[in-house]
């Protein structure tokens, strides 16, 4: 699908995305990204320092929240700016996992400098975790 | 309490990070991807690309090598255990590709107190083997106090 820039209307939905985080997604993103604390695998350690339980990496909801806007625009290389706040953490349950719903929309066309900034926001059991999650998209 | 004195100290240039494909690859199995110019090498290349390209967020995998040099310093008195992080923003000049030498250099932009707690924001400049700026990483991390 080949999106056309002129087409674009602020508000309008880009994608939707329902991720199932599970203890294998936290180990999976330890490895891959070198962050091995030990509050994302292990309950003991997070219940010691006064977690709900064992809680997914921030930067593992920040790197899966913008696969809406990756999926797209169809290229990770796209993405030119990208910035979120973590307002409340994701417990992940040891067999259940958690949920992450993620969705899209268009907030900003910048005809000029011909970028798109889309806003994300990504939801665990109803709440919001991450605020002022936008990416800006290069055309 | 982190020591307010190093707000504006830079750090050392941390040691080039070479880019490998797999290691792309693996990143961005991790981060849920399925987008094909992080996979597949044709894909990247017939976008424009020299080779894969990594996902918006793995320039963290950078800025953490910064951060280290950070946390180890006895001036800053940053207690780890005590870290949360705040929000953090990748501002790409243009995207990593396999293949780039990375370095690094961090800046402390800021250090505020709030109460019992600080909230430090950190200035990452990620370069490639041309000193060409790729990304600058900015990331806030709030240490906790004792309450």
């Amino acid at each position: 699908m080949t999106i056309k820039f002129e087409d674009l209307v602020v508000g309008d939905e880009v994608g939707k995305l329902e991720f199932l985080l599970t203890r294998d997604s936290l180990v999976r993103y330890a490895g891959a990204s070198g962050d091995f604390n030990s509050i994302h695998y292990r309950d003991d350690v997070a219940a010691s320092v006064g977690l709900p339980g064992v809680l997914a990496h921030g930067m593992l909801t920040m790197g899966a929240a913008v696969q809406v806007a990756v999926n797209w625009v169809g290229d990770a290389g796209r993405i030119a700016d990208y910035q979120v706040r973590f307002t409340k953490p994701v417990v992940v349950h040891p067999t259940d996992g958690a949920v992450l719903v993620v969705t899209g929309k268009i907030g900003v066309i910048d005809a000029e400098a011909r970028t798109v900034r889309v806003d994300l926001s990504a939801v665990f059991n109803d709440t919001a975790v991450l605020g002022k999650a936008q990416a800006v998209v290069r055309f | 309490m982190v020591n307010v004195n190093v707000q504006g100290k830079k750090y050392p240039e941390t040691a080039p990070y070479l880019v490998g494909r797999e290691k792309v690859r693996e990143f961005a199995h991790a981060v849920k991807s399925n987008s094909p110019t992080n996979f597949d090498v044709f894909a990247a290349q017939a976008a424009g690309y020299t080779d894969v390209v990594a996902p918006p967020t793995f320039a963290v995998v950078i800025q953490e090598r910064s951060l280290a040099t950070v946390l180890a310093d006895p001036e800053a008195d940053i207690d780890f255990s005590r870290v949360v992080h705040g929000d953090q923003r990748f501002i790409h000049a243009r995207p990593i590709v396999a293949g780039d030498e990375l370095t690094s250099q961090l800046e402390v932009a800021s250090v505020k107190t709030l109460g019992a707690h600080s909230m430090v924001t950190f200035e990452t400049k990620i370069y490639d083997a041309h000193k060409e700026l790729v990304c600058t990483a900015i990331s806030t991390l709030v240490v906790r106090g004792d309450e």
